[in-house]
């Protein structure tokens, strides 16, 4: 039954175009990938690949003064890389749209994954920034929507967290 | 050596309508207030480091302006890897000018890496922006004027200046609510 229903990614992508977003960054995670590919294909959204996770935070601020609704995709430890660079959406309240790949919480085969992992719903609480949780599915469409909803119409900062094992455990083979 | 603060106000003296300027943190912000109260001026005074991806958004997002962001070697050092991806989706319509005193005189004149061996303009160069150069005499202030206004970006200036603390200028609010909202107004 799962490899016909619709992918995940198809509904994010589906929710960009609805809220009209033209501008997504990213720093690759696995659990993006299709998504990134998605935006790639569209002439309509502008896709920069970053050098770390925060000048995605910068990019997007910027990118609303000048009337371009944008979104950021990161995995879980470029949250880490992005706290100081909150400040900036947090004190102008610019409208704020990030979508974080879980790492380092089920099924994870990397140790280095996990700390940041762990600290991310924190680092994010702890720079005001508003949690979407998405564990189902068919639940990623009206989360994410409901997330940017958030972030455009109330001038705030949303991330949605992906878990771990919606996305499914990305599995390593030695040799 | 360039006194930056009558090379920003020579610079913006009879500034263009299709012009929106950025300051980073430290002196640039009141180095650019000091040229008067202008809506079409935004002024960081904290987040070091986000200007340059904040001015790489509002060029990807007002084609049809130009838009000069001017910052210190200090706040540019802390986003290098800006340079390069400025240079890999390029903006014909940026120029950064980095005012670069070689000194972090904000926090007290303590010596940035330029004072030793580092060249802001080769790091610009090396991360893919083809239109980089440094001047050190006020003679070239018409170079750089048409870099802004008539050069095809992403262009980088590295303007060699005194490292001198000068009177601060604050801008219209401290409240980032009424400086974005001002600016984005403009657009
Ligand atoms: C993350 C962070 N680290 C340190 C500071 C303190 N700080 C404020 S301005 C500044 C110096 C900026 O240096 P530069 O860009 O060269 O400015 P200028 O020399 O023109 O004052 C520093 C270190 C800060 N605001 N944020
Ligand atoms: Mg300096």
């Amino acid at each position: 039954m799962e490899k016909f229903s619709k992918d995940w990614r198809n509904d994010i992508y589906d929710v960009f175009k609805n809220i009209g977003i033209s501008l997504v960054s990213h720093i690759p995670d696995a659990g993006h990938t299709p998504l990134i590919d998605l935006c790639e294909k569209d002439n309509n959204i502008d896709v920069v690949t970053l050098t770390t996770e925060e000048e995605g935070v910068g990019l997007s601020c910027g990118a609303w003064a000048g009337g371009k609704k944008s979104a950021l995709l990161m995995q879980s430890s470029g949250v880490g890389n992005c706290i100081n660079a909150l400040a900036l959406p947090n004190i102008c309240r610019i409208p704020f749209l990030t979508i974080v790949s879980m790492r380092g919480e089920w099924g994870e085969f990397i140790p280095w994954q996990v700390p940041m992992g762990l600290g991310t719903p924190k680092v994010l609480e702890a720079m005001d920034v508003k949690i979407f949780r998405v564990d189902y599915k068919d639940e990623v469409g009206d989360t994410v929507n409901a997330a940017a909803n958030f972030a455009f119409n109330t001038r705030k900062s949303a991330a949605v967290l992906l878990s771990q094992k919606m996305i499914g455990a990305k599995q390593f083979k030695n040799g | 050596m360039i006194i930056r603060r009558d090379f920003v106000n020579k610079l913006l003296e009879d500034r263009k309508d299709n012009l929106r300027v950025v300051s980073g943190i430290g002196t640039s912000t009141w180095d650019l207030m000091s040229t008067g109260d202008e809506k079409n001026n935004f002024g960081f005074i904290g987040a070091m480091g986000q200007a340059l991806p904040f001015a790489l958004g509002l060029s990807i997002s007002q084609p049809d302006k130009k838009i000069l962001l001017i910052t210190g070697d200090g706040d540019t050092l802390m986003s290098l890897g800006s340079l390069a991806t400025i240079a890999n989706h390029p903006v014909s319509n940026l120029t950064v000018i980095v005012l670069d005193n070689e000194s972090y005189v904000e926090t007290g004149s303590q010596p940035t890496a330029t004072a030793g061996k580092t060249n802001l303009e080769l790091i610009a160069k090396g991360s893919g922006i083809e239109n980089t150069y440094t001047i050190f005499e006020r003679t070239d202030d018409y170079k750089v004027l048409k870099t802004i206004y008539e050069e095809d970006g992403p262009s980088l200036v590295v303007v060699k200046c005194k490292a001198e603390s000068t009177p601060l200028i604050f801008p219209h609010s401290f409240d980032g609510v009424t400086a974005i909202n001002r600016f984005k107004d403009t657009m």
